[in-house]
C-alpha cells in the first residue's frame, strides 16, 4: 500500500504543527448544549483519543469536525486552513476521513463497491467519461479496483469482495468502514468507537491495524469507550464530560486525574 | 465450440441481464419481419404502435436513472417530457407565425432534439437546485407541483401556446442523405428531400437512438458517477462523508433523466405531428413511475421489459377489452348480452367502463407475484428477501475463496 500523499513529511518541523486545531468550539441544539468551548490540539502523526461518559458530545464533536452538524461557535483549523462549515464532502476532499459509531456502510453494494466509492472525491473520470468510457475512464477503474482489492487486504477482509456489505460479519463491517476510510486518502482518520462490540481478541488485531495506519503516516483520531484500548494505544486523550473539556494529557495523567475519575464513577461523598 | 460453453459459463449464467439485453435486441430486430408476416403485408399500424411505445421506452429509460439509480422520487417526469414536445413545436411548425414573434422557425429534427434535450435538462437544474436539499417525500411533493404547474402554463398562456387547441402540423422529420435505407419507403438513389413518414421508419429511428441510450445509461450506471448514484441512495450522510458532493450528484441525475424526457418529447411530438397540454397530465408521470417499478427499479433491462408490458396493456389490451368481451359473450351463445337492456349498457360498454379496474387487478396481480418487479436489479431482489439471504451469501463466498 502507497502512503498517502496528503499525510505530511515527517521532518522536525511539522511534526510540531498540530494537524487538526479544535478552537473554542461550542455546539448548541435549541437549548441543549452538546459541546461547550472546547480547545485541543491534534499532532501530527500521533494517535489521539477523546473519552468520556454517553453523552458527553464526542460524536457531536466528529460531526462537527466533519461539516455534518457545523459548530455553532468556535474554529476549526485543518492544516493550516479553516474548515469551520465546510461541507462534508468539500472536508473529506481535504484529507479528513471518518467512520460511524452505528455502522453507515452502503448496504446493498458490494465491499469493493464501497471501498471503491471511497476513493470517489480522488477520481478525475468527468460526466463525459463516464458516459462514452473512454480510454482514460477505463484505465482510472482499473487504478480504483486495484486499489480498493489491497485496501480489502489491508483490513483483512479481501475475500467479502464480492458480498453486500450488509451481509458481511459485524467486525468485519467495522473493518470495511476503516478500508473505506482509508480509500479517500486521508492524512486525519476519525474513528468513532471502532472497537464497540469486539470480542478481546479482536480487540487486539484492531490495535495493530490502527498501529499499521499510523505507520503510513496517517494520524489517527479516536472515539473509544474501551479503556483498555484507549490507554495502550493513544498517545494523549482528551476527556469531554456533559459538553466540556476536564482533563487532557497523556494515559498516565488522565489516569489519575480526579475530575475523570469523578466523571466516570460518580462524587465520592 | 468451447469458446461459445466459456463465454455463457462466463457471462450470462451470472448475469441474467444479457441474456435480458439479447432477447430485447432479437425481439426489437425481427419485430417488423414478424408484424408483417403476421398482419398479411398490413403492418403499418402495429409497427406504428411500436414507434409509440419506443418514446416511453425511452422515458423509463431516464425515469430509472432519476428514480432507480440515484433513489430519487419525481412525481413529476411528465413535465420535462410536455417541455421537450413543445420546443419542438415552437422550433419546428408554422406556429411562430400566430404568435408575438410573427415568425415561423423551421429548424431540423435532429438539431432541435438536442435542443430539447438541453432545455429540458436546464429545467431540471431549475427545479433541482432549489429542492434537491429536501429528501423523499418532500422531493415528491414538490416534483408533484412541477407536473401539474407545466401543463397549466401550456394551457394558460395561449397567445405563444394556443391554449387548449395546442399546436399542430409540426414539420416531419427528415433524415440526412447519408442514412436511407430500406425502410425509407422509397427506391435506393438520391432521394433530395427524405422524410420520415414511413412508420417503419420511426420504428427503427427509434430502435437505433434506444440502443445508443441504454449503452450510454449503461456506462454512466458502472462508473464514478452510478457508483455515488448507489450511495446516496443509500446512505447520504456516509456518502457526503467519503466525498461525495451529494447535491451536484442528485441534480446530475435529475437532469440527466430530464434530458432523456426532453428528447423523447421531441420525438412524440414530430410522431404526432402535434402537441396539446392534455397530453402530458399527472397520468402520464404515474404511468412512467408504475412502468420502473413494475419492471424492476435499477435494472434496464427490467425497466425496459415493464415499459414495453403497461403499454401493451394501457393501449393495445385495455382498448380491444369491449371487443374481447363481446366475442366471447357471442361465442358461449350469450347474444343478448350485447344489446343494453335497462340499467345494463351492453357488455361492450360495461367492459369498457370497467377498464381501468382492470388495469388496476393487473398491476396489483404483478406486485403481488413478483414484488421485486419483473427483472428486478440484484441490489432490489436482495432487499425483498431480509433475513433469508445472509447465510447463503457468506457460505457461498467461503466455499469459493476456500
Amino acid at each position: 500500500m502507497s502512503a498517502a500523499p496528503a499525510a505530511g513529511s515527517p521532518s522536525a518541523e511539522s511534526v510540531d504543527r498540530p494537524i487538526l486545531r479544535v478552537d473554542h468550539v461550542t455546539k448548541r441544539f435549541g437549548g441543549l448544549l452538546a459541546v461547550d468551548d472546547v480547545t485541543f490540539d491534534v499532532k501530527r502523526g500521533e494517535i489521539f483519543a477523546l473519552i468520556g461518559p454517553n453523552g458527553a458530545g464526542k460524536t457531536t464533536l466528529f460531526n462537527g469536525i466533519t461539516g455534518i452538524f457545523p459548530p455553532t461557535s468556535g474554529r476549526i483549523v485543518f492544516q493550516d486552513q479553516e474548515i469551520t462549515g465546510a461541507r462534508p464532502h468539500q472536508v473529506a476532499a481535504l484529507g479528513i476521513a471518518r467512520t460511524f459509531q452505528n455502522i453507515r456502510l452502503f448496504e446493498y453494494m458490494s465491499a469493493l463497491d464501497n471501498v471503491r466509492l471511497g476513493q470517489h472525491c480522488r477520481m478525475r473520470a468527468k460526466l463525459w467519461d463516464s458516459l462514452f468510457k473512454t480510454p482514460r475512464e477505463q484505465r482510472e477503474e482499473r487504478e480504483v479496483t486495484d486499489r480498493a482489492n489491497e485496501l480489502l487486504k489491508f483490513v483483512g477482509i479481501e475475500r467479502y469482495a464480492q458480498t453486500y456489505a450488509r451481509n458481511l460479519p459485524y467486525g468485519s463491517q467495522r473493518r470495511l468502514e476503516i478500508a473505506r476510510a482509508l480509500a479517500t486518502h486521508p492524512a486525519l482518520l476519525l474513528l468513532d468507537e471502532p472497537a464497540a462490540g469486539f470480542t478481546p481478541q479482536e480487540k487486539v488485531e484492531l490495535m495493530g491495524l490502527v498501529h499499521q495506519i499510523v505507520d503510513q503516516g496517517i494520524t489517527v483520531f479516536l472515539i473509544e469507550h474501551d479503556m483498555k484500548v484507549v490507554m495502550g494505544i493513544s498517545r494523549r486523550i482528551v476527556v469531554l464530560d456533559h459538553g466540556e473539556k476536564i482533563a487532557e494529557g497523556t494515559p498516565e495523567k488522565v489516569r489519575n486525574d480526579q475530575r475523570v475519575i469523578e466523571a466516570y464513577l460518580g462524587k465520592q461523598h | 465450440m468451447t469458446s461459445l460453453r466459456q463465454f455463457w459459463q462466463s457471462g450470462p449464467r451470472r448475469d441474467p441481464n444479457t441474456i435480458a439485453y439479447t432477447v430485447l435486441l432479437v425481439a426489437a430486430i425481427s419485430f417488423p419481419v414478424l408484424a408483417q408476416v403476421a398482419t398479411g403485408g398490413n403492418s403499418s399500424f402495429i409497427i406504428s404502435v411500436a414507434g409509440d411505445a419506443g418514446v416511453y421506452v425511452l422515458l423509463t429509460i431516464g425515469l430509472n436513472v432519476v428514480v432507480g439509480f440515484a433513489g430519487l422520487l419525481d412525481l413529476g417526469y411528465a413535465a420535462f417530457f410536455a417541455i421537450g414536445a413543445y420546443t419542438y413545436a415552437f422550433l419546428a411548425s408554422d406556429h411562430g407565425v400566430v404568435t408575438p414573434l410573427h415568425e415561423a422557425i423551421h429548424l431540423p429534427f435532429w438539431i432541435v432534439l438536442l435542443i430539447a434535450m438541453f432545455i429540458a435538462a436546464s429545467f431540471g437544474v431549475l427545479l433541482g437546485a432549489p429542492t434537491l436539499r429536501l429528501r423523499g417525500d418532500y422531493l415528491a411533493i414538490v416534483t408533484l407541483g412541477f407536473g401539474e404547474i407545466v401543463p397549466r402554463v401550456f394551457k394558460n398562456a395561449a397567445t405563444w401556446t394556443s391554449g387548449v387547441n395546442g399546436i399542430s402540423a409540426l414539420d416531419i422529420p427528415s433524415l440526412p442523405l447519408w442514412i436511407q435505407g430500406p425502410w425509407a419507403g422509397a427506391p435506393f438513389g438520391i432521394v433530395r428531400d427524405f422524410k420520415i413518414i414511413e412508420p417503419l421508419a420511426y420504428y427503427v429511428v427509434m430502435v437505433i437512438l434506444l440502443i445508443i441510450c441504454v449503452i450510454l445509461v449503461r456506462n454512466l450506471h458502472r462508473s464514478r458517477l452510478g457508483r455515488a448514484w448507489m450511495a446516496v441512495r443509500e446512505d447520504e450522510v456516509a456518502a457526503a462523508a467519503m466525498g461525495v458532493n451529494t447535491v451536484a450528484v442528485k441534480l446530475l441525475a435529475f437532469s440527466i433523466g430530464a434530458a432523456f424526457s426532453g428528447f423523447a418529447g421531441t420525438y412524440y411530438g414530430a410522431k404526432l405531428s402535434l402537441v396539446s397540454p392534455e397530453n402530458f397530465g399527472f397520468a402520464v408521470s404515474i404511468t412512467i413511475l408504475v412502468m420502473v417499478v413494475l419492471g424492476g427499479m435499477g435494472n434496464i433491462p427490467g425497466v425496459i421489459t415493464g415499459s414495453l408490458l403497461i403499454y401493451g396493456v394501457i393501449f393495445i389490451f385495455l382498448p380491444q377489452l369491449p371487443e374481447y368481451a363481446t366475442g366471447f359473450v357471442t361465442s358461449v351463445g350469450l347474444g343478448d348480452l350485447t344489446r343494453s337492456n335497462g340499467d345494463f349498457p351492453g357488455i361492450a360498454e360495461f367492459i369498457s367502463r370497467l377498464k381501468f379496474l382492470v388495469f388496476g387487478f393487473i398491476l396489483v396481480l404483478v406486485m403481488l407475484v413478483r414484488p421485486q418487479g419483473l427483472l428486478p436489479s440484484r441490489e432490489r431482489e436482495q432487499e425483498l428477501q431480509k433475513g433469508t439471504h445472509e447465510d447463503t451469501t457468506i457460505v457461498d463466498v467461503n466455499a469459493e475463496t476456500a
